[in-house]
């Protein structure tokens, strides 16, 4: 049980139930056959079984050390630690393929499971694309990347693992950031069964609404882990670097947000919902590309189809086929859509329109930047790149109106707003944020982070003085005050937080800008003083790790003469694979790192010099909290009651949100 | 207000975010693109001191110095294509896969007296030791091609480049 063979084929049998699963509900529903649409949960449940049985077997090739199966031996070996030997199944392309589709199983047999109250015909349909979905990437994982292909005579052992990724970070990265890009699978899903069916209406609005929150929860989780992983790992002190794997993330996050904001609108007041619809197509679209293309290197670099053109063939048609099909079917279907409720441009709704709007912008803005270097590439045979610069000259400017929207945004009410009533709603806000505005003259540099400090400051004022409007801070009791506060609707709670994390990460940006560093060569017990701070080179000293050599450094840091820390920078060579890696050390009080990182050692004895690399990061983990108060926000509205009523037992919302 | 008026708002709105988006990427895109480059180019066609460009190529075997200068290390070498090579200096740590020999890709100016001061220095490869424009680069000037079998090892490129350099 549970050997290569085992596993490959319960993937072939998940991949022959994915296409019943797509094939049978469809049919069903054209010819209005109620038992054949009713096959859909059985089949997506049953999917979900052969798909687990089929990563599980993998596990345990790893785990067992079986060097016969190739991906194994490529990316494994015997002196791997036990987590490793795990987390490294999912590290490599075959096993990222198997994971993503088992993901899907899960999103498929969730639906299942949790959209009892769905009609019958819409579930079948929503099933049946998720399956058909599933079915193209089983094959492709079939057929192009199986990972449980045999080598033989077997080696002895594994070629190893990079020591880069032998990381508890990233070993979590990639299945939270998967689970979001692939959580987007289900909003397309409803938004192409919407599309067959010819209705959306606010009840859809309401279905997909916590699908689409769900997903961005964990794509928001992935993206701050995946900045934070580059942070303590690649010891540069940066965050992120917009190259083509980090913006592959950041798009489908842009147009996904944008989502869960205008499904709102189809949910409260029956607008926007061919947009809705076009928005769900969209990020989805583009987690797909996202991870497919930019990540297999296809666009990256021509040569990477020279590699395996069956695979970049293969993934090229599959992505035509699920993108241009559901693109044609939204142009055929979308005009018999109808449109809904009235509003006047000064409301809520048309606040919700200016977010997707200024949102939708930036990512066209990201989307450019990414892609013109590999199409300048093919098609004029320059090599260029765009970086840093670009991206912060192109998009900040974008921004700005957006976070002075957010703030506007939630103070306003649906359908018309009266404009004098909603300034007294955000005087206090605006009055934080003139008070926000001089703090962050005085410890920011630069018209762009006091500019962008001001409003994240007036963004999280906003979201706070919301909340208390609401519940009647000023004019009603204590008592009063907390019943409002109970039965005000969760999800404005999570809109609240979620608000106020964007401020917080705005804010670790703004207070990023200004870090100071510097590298210096000096002696032990010498002292270099760097913004305010004393670093001394205490002791420098040679140890042997498991499977490396290190030499760790004793750093202390002194502020006016008291000690604040001590920080152990690490170097380590890795003798097997040849590969040295930094391990930085990082102090933080949750308002400045201090991050210091041990270069090369010059010289012998008492004459050696050592090279050090020391930073003052100002703010620098409010960019990762405020990802994770986003999320938690996300989370929260997905506990609404709302979205309860008419669940029988256990809620839909409240088991993803644990989940 | 009409149905016709809202979509005229936001039609308006649509237009102003896409046409000031459109203008945002191309003012950047004017200034910002960083264009690549190898050694021979940089010698046939120096680009302007303030344009900052990725120079890419291999590390000449032996040509790594590193001095100290205010309490930072500044690192030279020489990278070079095999036709041309230019002194790149680097005031910082070079990253843990830099080696002579091998490939790297610096970030940086083209001074007037023909060397180039890095900003950055990568070293990030592939599992043929290579990053893809160096390999681009490498198979442009006739130094290796993919056909006619792997990259030449870093053995044979120090031999390559030491003649050339060394001469």
């Amino acid at each position: 049980m549970f050997g290569p063979e085992q596993g490959h084929f319960a993937l072939a049998l998940a991949c022959v139930l994915a296409l019943i699963q797509f094939v049978v509900p469809l049919w069903g529903a054209h010819k209005r056959n109620a038992r054949l649409v009713a096959m859909a949960p059985f089949l997506a449940v049953s999917q979900l079984f052969a798909l687990a049985i089929s990563f599980f077997s993998l596990i345990i090739c790893a785990v067992r050390d079986d060097f016969s199966v190739q991906n194994v031996a490529a990316n494994s070996a015997a002196s791997k630690p036990l987590l490793y030997k795990i987390t490294g199944v999912w590290g490599n392309h075959e096993g990222s393929v198997l994971l993503w589709t088992l993901i899907l199983g899960v999103c498929g047999a969730a639906v299942s499971t949790f959209g009892r109250n769905l009609p019958d015909i819409l579930r079948g349909r929503v099933l049946a694309v998720l399956g058909g979905v599933s079915a193209g990437f089983q094959l492709f994982c079939l057929l192009t990347s199986d990972p449980f292909d045999r080598v033989f005579p077997a080696p002895m052992d594994g070629q190893g693992m990079n020591p880069l990724l032998q990381d508890p970070g990233l070993a979590f990265h990639p299945p939270i950031l998967y689970t979001g890009y692939v959580g987007f699978a289900v909003p397309f899903a409803f938004a192409v069964a919407a599309l067959l069916e010819g209705r959306v209406d606010a009840a859809w609005g309401r279905w997909v609404r916590p699908w689409a929150v769900a997903a961005w929860c964990f794509l928001t989780c992935g993206i701050a882990l995946g900045s934070w992983w580059s942070y303590y790992v690649l010891g540069w002190g940066g965050y992120w670097f917009w190259d083509p794997v980090e913006n592959a993330s950041l798009i489908p996050w842009l147009t996904g947000t944008a989502l869960v904001h205008s499904a709102i609108v189809v949910e409260k007041r029956e607008g926007l919902k061919i947009w809705t619809v076009l928005l769900a197509i969209a990020t989805f679209s583009f987690s797909l590309s996202g991870t497919f293309l930019v990540r297999s290197g296809i666009l990256n670099s021509v040569h990477a189809f020279a590699n395996d053109p069956a695979r970049g063939v293969f993934i090229l048609a599959l992505l035509a086929l699920v993108i241009g099909g559901s693109l044609a079917l939204f142009a055929w279907r979308a005009p018999s859509l109808t449109s809904g409720g009235l509003f006047s441009p000064v409301s809520r709704e048309g606040s919700l329109v200016l977010n997707n709007i200024l949102l939708c912008s930036i990512c066209a803005v990201v989307v450019t930047g990414t892609m013109y270097p590999p199409f300048m590439q093919l098609l004029a045979g320059r090599t260029i790149s765009v970086g840093k610069p670009f991206f912060d000259a192109a998009t900040i400017p974008l921004t700005i109106p957006l976070l002075l929207a957010m703030g506007v945004g939630t103070a306003l009410p649906w359908k018309r707003a009266q404009l004098a009533r909603t300034f007294s709603h955000l005087f206090v806000a605006a009055i934080l944020a003139a008070i926000g505005l001089v703090l962050c003259f005085w410890k920011f540099s630069g018209a762009l982070p006091i500019a962008c400090g001001a409003l994240a400051i007036w963004v999280m004022a906003a979201s706070v003085t919301d909340v208390l409007r609401r519940i009647g801070l000023g004019h009603s009791s204590r008592s009063e005050m907390l019943a409002r506060a109970k039965s005000l609707p969760r999800s404005s709670w999570g809109a609240a937080l979620a608000h106020i994390g964007a401020g917080i990460t705005v804010l670790g940006l703004c207070g990023m800008s200004g870090a100071q560093h510097a590298i210096v060569e000096i002696h032990v017990g010498e002292t270099r003083s760097l913004a305010g701070d004393d670093w001394t080179l205490v002791n420098v000293h040679d140890y042997a790790g498991p499977n490396y050599r290190a030499m760790q450094a004793d750093i202390a840091v002194r502020h006016n003469g008291k000690l604040v820390t001590m920080l152990h920078p690490e170097k380590r060579d890795f003798t097997t694979q040849n590969q040295t890696t930094t391990e930085v050390a990082i102090h933080t009080n949750f308002i400045t790192d201090l991050y210091g990182v041990v270069g090369d050692r010059h010289g012998t004895g008492a004459d050696a010099t050592y090279v050090l690399r020391l930073h003052k990061n100002p703010l620098a983990p409010w960019m990762w909290l405020g990802g994770l108060v986003m999320a938690i926000g996300g989370a929260f509205s997905l506990s609404d009651r709302r979205l309860r009523v008419g669940a029988p037992k256990r809620s839909a919302a409240r088991t993803m949100a644990k989940a | 207000m009409t149905r016709k008026t809202r979509r005229l708002w936001i039609v308006i709105a649509c237009l102003a975010c896409i046409s000031s988006a459109a203008a945002l990427t191309l003012r950047a895109f004017s200034s910002n693109i960083v264009f690549f480059m190898a050694p021979s180019q940089v010698k046939a066609h120096p680009p302007a001191p303030d344009r900052t460009i990725r120079l890419g190529g291999m590390v000449v075997a032996g040509s790594l110095h590193r001095i100290t200068e205010h309490d930072a290390p500044v690192n030279s070498f020489n990278v070079t294509d095999g036709q041309a090579s230019v002194e790149v200096h680097y005031t910082g740590i070079l990253p843990d896969l830099f080696r002579e020999g091998q490939s790297v890709v610096a970030l940086g100016t083209v001074q007037k007296d023909g060397g180039f001061t890095a900003s950055e220095v990568l070293a990030k490869h592939d599992e043929t030791y290579m990053p893809k424009e160096v390999a681009e680069e490498l198979k442009r000037t006739g130094k290796w091609d993919p056909r006619f079998g792997k990259a030449p090892d870093a053995a044979s490129w120090d031999t390559m480049t030491a003649k050339k350099t060394g001469g």
